[in-house]
């Protein structure tokens, strides 16, 4: 196709602005690794800290001695771990029988599910709630409350549908019940969809926090994210309000070890992301269309 | 097979939903939901006496009206902009990088931005080298408010751009080429065939951000924010939660209840209007 000039001048600006976007989704990620790899002269210097000029390992020593970190990490790692294989075992179960047309009270069930997509109960009930079945300070508090999800059934459930009758029919014959027809028939052939479930659910677990804060108490339960937050966030407001009243305060606690926090905690899912993330886009377009 | 499922749904939906009573109890711990004595509206009048909540239902409209209001459109502007290159791989890189930060909590973006807009951090000195004084980002009402919107922005961008793009594979091709050859340049392609072929997906996402509007970001605030922010940056979900924490559980339920019923009618309203505009095709239901 003939592009006139004004086309051609149109094609390069808006190539230089995608560029200019594109830097600033990564400059602060490029920040941080640049800042936890600075020796603390170096952090103090002025300037965007594209990359360290000295280097020094000295942050992650500290944060790797720190044993907080590693508490987190096993306890991230095992609501991540459980959390995503309950949640998809759940929704399966959930979303055959749902995805057969002649199951018995279908509609109300499904109307049912989706009142939950609309409307909680809210902060405070399920406090009391979490707090009269003892789920306080347990692990468990971290993978049952969010064990499935009326979004997540439905997305399987359509995807169940589309599968043809008659390979059923074919099962049934040859004497599978329903339990062997969908871990053996469904499931098989659910593969990409059940990936995208997966996935999402995984981000989700790793990146929770706010269970954490509120119903456990024990140190030895907390997740990664909540030691973050207290290494980062915590400390940079109180050194604001510090820094008020005595600017000098502002250089005291260690960026880098603060930056070395955070790349520990992005690093696992930084080096998933450019293998994983063609199944987040086409989860995406199958949920995100038609919600 | 569905009872793994039936009894969570039960337990972690329904049971809270039940639990919403406590607004209309004075709510005492040591006799139970059942056991404490009936309250009436007295929580939702106390609720809106205070001073507090009205002021974080104030900040709450404003700050998730500049979110809604400008988030809204820059994904539909990045996919517009990505959908003109013609090099797959420029844009596959600029969708996949912008798309980065979606993946990412905000405890650990909150982190990095609390460090990126310190009044020693690097935003300020960019500004410095062109001699402007330090901004305050973090410690002025309304440079909070700022920088809260353009950093919730500079998240979810790459997200909305991704769906977006994807609603653009189902236009039909030979449109664009009748297009062409009746003569309209790209401009006008966009105007005519482009955009109209995204309305159903922007009236889905809208209806569902103005559902959300009432949360208006607390996670991204709740990981920023600071005393000195507080008067303008408390909303409704802060509220609630530090209610929650000096064991107020009436007044907190009620604060709760409050947003997900307005939430719940703004969602219902919203898809009845886009029903109604469009004769009953591009509502949610």
């Amino acid at each position: 196709m003939k592009r006139t000039r004004g086309e051609k001048i149109f094609n390069w600006i808006n190539i230089a602005l995608l560029v200019a976007l594109a830097f600033l989704s990564l400059y602060p990620f490029i920040y941080v690794f640049s800042m936890s790899l600075s020796t603390a002269a170096e952090a103090n210097r002025d300037g965007l800290h594209l990359y360290p000029r000295d280097i020094s390992f000295d942050a992650y020593k500290a944060v790797f001695t720190n044993p907080a970190i590693w508490i987190g990490y096993v306890n991230a790692i095992f609501r991540t771990v459980v959390g995503t294989a309950l949640t998809v075992v759940v929704t399966c179960l959930c979303a055959y029988p749902l995805s057969k047309k002649h199951l018995p009270g279908r509609r109300p069930i499904l109307f049912a599910m989706l009142i939950t997509m609309l409307f909680q109960g809210g902060l405070v009930p399920m406090y009391l709630l979490i707090n009269g079945i003892g789920l306080i300070d347990s692990l468990w508090v971290y993978v049952l409350p969010v064990l499935t999800s009326a979004f997540n059934i439905i997305l399987v459930k359509n995807f169940f549908e589309a599968i043809p009758e008659s390979l059923e029919e074919a099962a049934c014959i040859d004497g599978a019940g329903p339990w062997r027809t969908l871990f053996q028939i469904y499931v098989p052939l659910s593969k990409p969809i059940l990936a995208t479930v997966a996935l999402w659910t995984a981000v989700m677990h790793w990146n929770m926090w706010f269970d954490a804060l509120l119903y456990i108490n024990d140190e030895n339960k907390l997740v990664l994210q909540m030691f973050l937050r207290r290494i980062v966030v915590e400390n940079s407001t109180q050194l604001i309000e510090q820094g008020l009243v005595n600017p000098d305060v502002t250089q005291f606690t260690a960026e880098t070890i603060k930056a070395a926090t955070v790349v520990v905690t992005i690093l696992p899912m930084l080096a998933l992301y450019p293998f994983v993330q063609r199944y987040f886009v086409k989860g995406i377009m199958v949920g995100g269309v038609k919600g | 097979m569905l009872l793994p499922g039936a009894v969570y749904f039960l337990i972690f939906h329904f049971l809270p939903m039940g639990g919403l009573v406590v607004a209309f109890k004075d709510y005492r711990m040591t006799e139970g939901i059942v056991g404490s004595p009936w309250a009436g509206l007295d929580n939702f009048r106390d609720l809106f006496l205070n001073e507090q909540f009205p002021n974080a239902l104030r900040n709450t409209l404003v700050i998730a009206a500049l979110r809604l209001g400008l988030g809204f459109f820059a994904p539909i502007i990045l996919a517009l902009l990505l959908n003109e290159l013609r090099v797959r791989w420029f844009k596959r890189t600029v969708q996949t990088i912008t798309y980065l930060p979606f993946f990412f909590s905000w405890v650990i973006l909150g982190g990095i931005f609390l460090m990126l807009f310190s009044t020693t951090g690097p935003m300020n000195s960019i500004l410095a080298t062109f001699g402007i004084d330090p901004i305050p980002f973090l410690t002025s009402g309304p440079w909070f408010i700022t920088v809260l919107v353009v950093t919730g922005i500079w998240q979810s961008i790459g997200y909305g751009a991704v769906i977006y793009l994807a609603a653009l594979t189902g236009i039909e091709v030979q449109l664009y080429e009748a297009a062409a050859i009746d003569g309209a340049g790209r401009w006008k392609q966009t105007r005519h065939i482009t955009l109209p072929g995204l309305t159903p997906v922007m009236i889905v996402l809208f209806i569902l951000s103005v559902g959300q509007l009432l949360s208006a970001g607390f996670d991204q605030i709740y990981n920023m924010y600071n005393p000195l922010v507080f008067e303008s940056t408390d909303i409704i979900d802060t509220y609630v939660l530090r209610q929650l924490q000096g064991l107020d559980f009436g007044v907190a339920t009620a604060a709760g209840m409050f947003k997900s019923v307005v939430g719940l009618m703004l969602i219902i309203g919203t898809n009845a209007l886009a029903n109604r505009l469009s004769g009953g095709e591009q509502g949610l239901w």
